[in-house]
């Protein structure tokens, strides 16, 4: 994790160097696994907007755009889950 | 005190009105602020001053008092000076912030209008509401009259801004007694003020060319290393608050004691007190052989070496405090008391004011007079609810 600064000059809490937040994998927080289903799934958008994370985006595979959830920092939330239109992702309890 | 001597320079002007024009000399950018009784004609002055483009700032209208002191701590943090103002209630939602700007080492200038807090609810003066604040890391200032709140308010801004200092600063002005009075008053125009007060450099302003990130999560061993520093920097801000002080002697020919304290006169028995107060109780000192008084101009930092200094030879001390710490005694006679430790000086404590009741000339003699024969234990709390 970044530090926060040592030095006396920068007395209040301050990190200079930026973007730790990407150094902490926050995905091994989750409970829930949200899994999408890319045979239903037709990359509408709808989850990588709702996505409280940022962690969804819709990227083309075989030939059609589908929902991909980047695991590193998904938190379980399943708002994606809930505002799915066509009911392509559903939950699995995560083992570890 | 009023000044008996006439100063050509002098305008008669309510005291928020002059607040507002000395916000205006500072060069402040930035001012967000919501309005709350007794402090709304700082408030209303600088909005009407922005409307009619007198004062070239932003002029932020914010929901409520915990934005208020969010915007500018924000703006502050970009590395522009801001200004903000509340009383009572408003500044007690501010709590949460007030703690964060503190320890962010945000250097916000406010003006405190004293008011006491609900319940009942109550518009009038005491000092409750910025004593509840005493912990939060803001430097603390107590002013006795209008001018003293206009040059505090100018002395602020130079303290919180010193890169050694990076500490925030409450200006406290009596509610009604100071902010809706007509005085005569000095109010420095930008031109002297920039002669005293520099540019504002922010030593790590928020600047996208530049990312940083501030007041993040803090484990243990950074939280007590920079609240240790905190502590320090509170510590060290008295030196500072002398040296504005006198500077400020030097461009502008005013100065209240050495910066954190004032002595008026020399009896036997000393009243210490804090604000507007101090001009009733300096007149009664006038009249009187063997009474002073020694004001706390800096509650926060509080000073008892320069307290202890002044009162050890004094037969007895008065505390005469608009506030008290509910479940044990007022907060004025507690640092005093701890200040004095091992003097063996007698102290009394006396709560006046409360919720703006009257303390005459009247008052002041009864609290004296009652000291003087013995009629009070040392150590122990008056509290006094009518006018006497």
């Amino acid at each position: 994790m970044t530090k926060i600064s040592k030095n006396k000059d920068l007395p209040g809490a301050i990190i200079t160097d930026v973007g730790s937040t990407a150094k902490n994998k926050t995905g091994s927080w989750r409970t829930f696994r949200p899994v999408v289903d890319h045979s239903k799934c037709v990359g509408c958008g709808k989850c990588e907007r709702f996505c409280p994370e940022g962690c969804i985006k819709i990227v083309e595979k075989d030939g059609k755009r589908v929902s991909v959830i980047d695991y590193n920092y998904c938190k379980g939330c399943l708002i994606c889950m809930n505002e799915c239109p066509l009911k392509a992702i559903s939950k699995e309890v995560e083992h570890k | 005190m009023v000044s008996k001597k006439r100063n050509k320079n002098a305008v008669v002007i309510e005291g928020s009105q002059a607040v507002a024009r000395a916000v205006k000399s500072c060069d402040v950018k930035v001012i967000a602020a919501y309005p709350i009784t007794p402090q709304t004609h700082i408030v209303q002055e600088l909005a009407k001053m922005h409307a009619n483009g007198e004062i070239d700032c932003e002029y932020i209208n914010v929901e409520a008092e915990f934005s208020a002191i969010s915007a500018v701590l924000g703006s502050t943090a970009a590395g522009v000076r801001s200004f903000t103002a509340t009383s009572s209630q408003g500044l007690a939602l501010m709590n949460e912030v007030l703690y964060a700007t503190a320890g962010m080492r945000i250097p916000v200038v406010m003006v405190v209008c004293n008011r006491a807090l609900s319940a009942p609810i109550n518009i009038w003066n005491d000092h409750q509401d910025s004593i509840a604040e005493r912990d939060s890391g803001w430097i603390q200032i107590y002013v006795e009259s209008v001018q003293e709140a206009v040059d505090s308010l100018i002395q602020a801004y130079k303290i919180s801004e010193d890169k050694k200092v990076l500490l925030p600063s409450m200006v406290c002005m009596d509610g009604f007694y100071l902010t809706h009075v007509y005085e005569p008053v000095v109010i420095p125009e930008k031109e002297e003020v920039d002669k005293f007060l520099p540019a504002f450099e922010y030593p790590y302003p928020l600047d996208p060319e530049k990312p940083l990130t501030m007041g993040p999560l803090g484990f243990p061993n950074d939280y007590a290393r920079l609240r240790k520093q905190l502590f320090e920097a509170t510590l060290e801000s008295k030196g500072k608050i002398v040296k504005a002080n006198k500077d400020f002697k030097k461009c502008f020919g005013r100065s209240y004691g050495d910066g954190l304290i004032e002595v008026y006169g020399d009896g036997k028995i000393a009243i210490v007190s804090m604000g507007s107060l101090c001009s009733t109780i300096k007149e009664y000192v006038d009249s009187s052989k063997d009474v002073c008084l020694v004001r706390i101009r800096t509650f926060r930092p509080f000073p008892g070496e320069e307290l202890k200094k002044v009162l050890k030879d004094k037969e007895k001390v008065i505390v005469m405090e608009k506030n008290i710490s509910l479940g044990h005694v007022g907060s004025v006679f507690m640092e005093l008391a701890t200040a004095l430790y091992g003097t063996g000086i007698e102290i009394y404590d006396f709560i006046v004011g409360s919720g703006g009741i009257d303390v005459p000339l009247s008052t002041i003699n009864y609290v004296v007079e009652r000291v003087k024969k013995n009629k009070e234990k040392p150590g122990s709390v008056v509290f006094i609810d009518k006018v006497i």
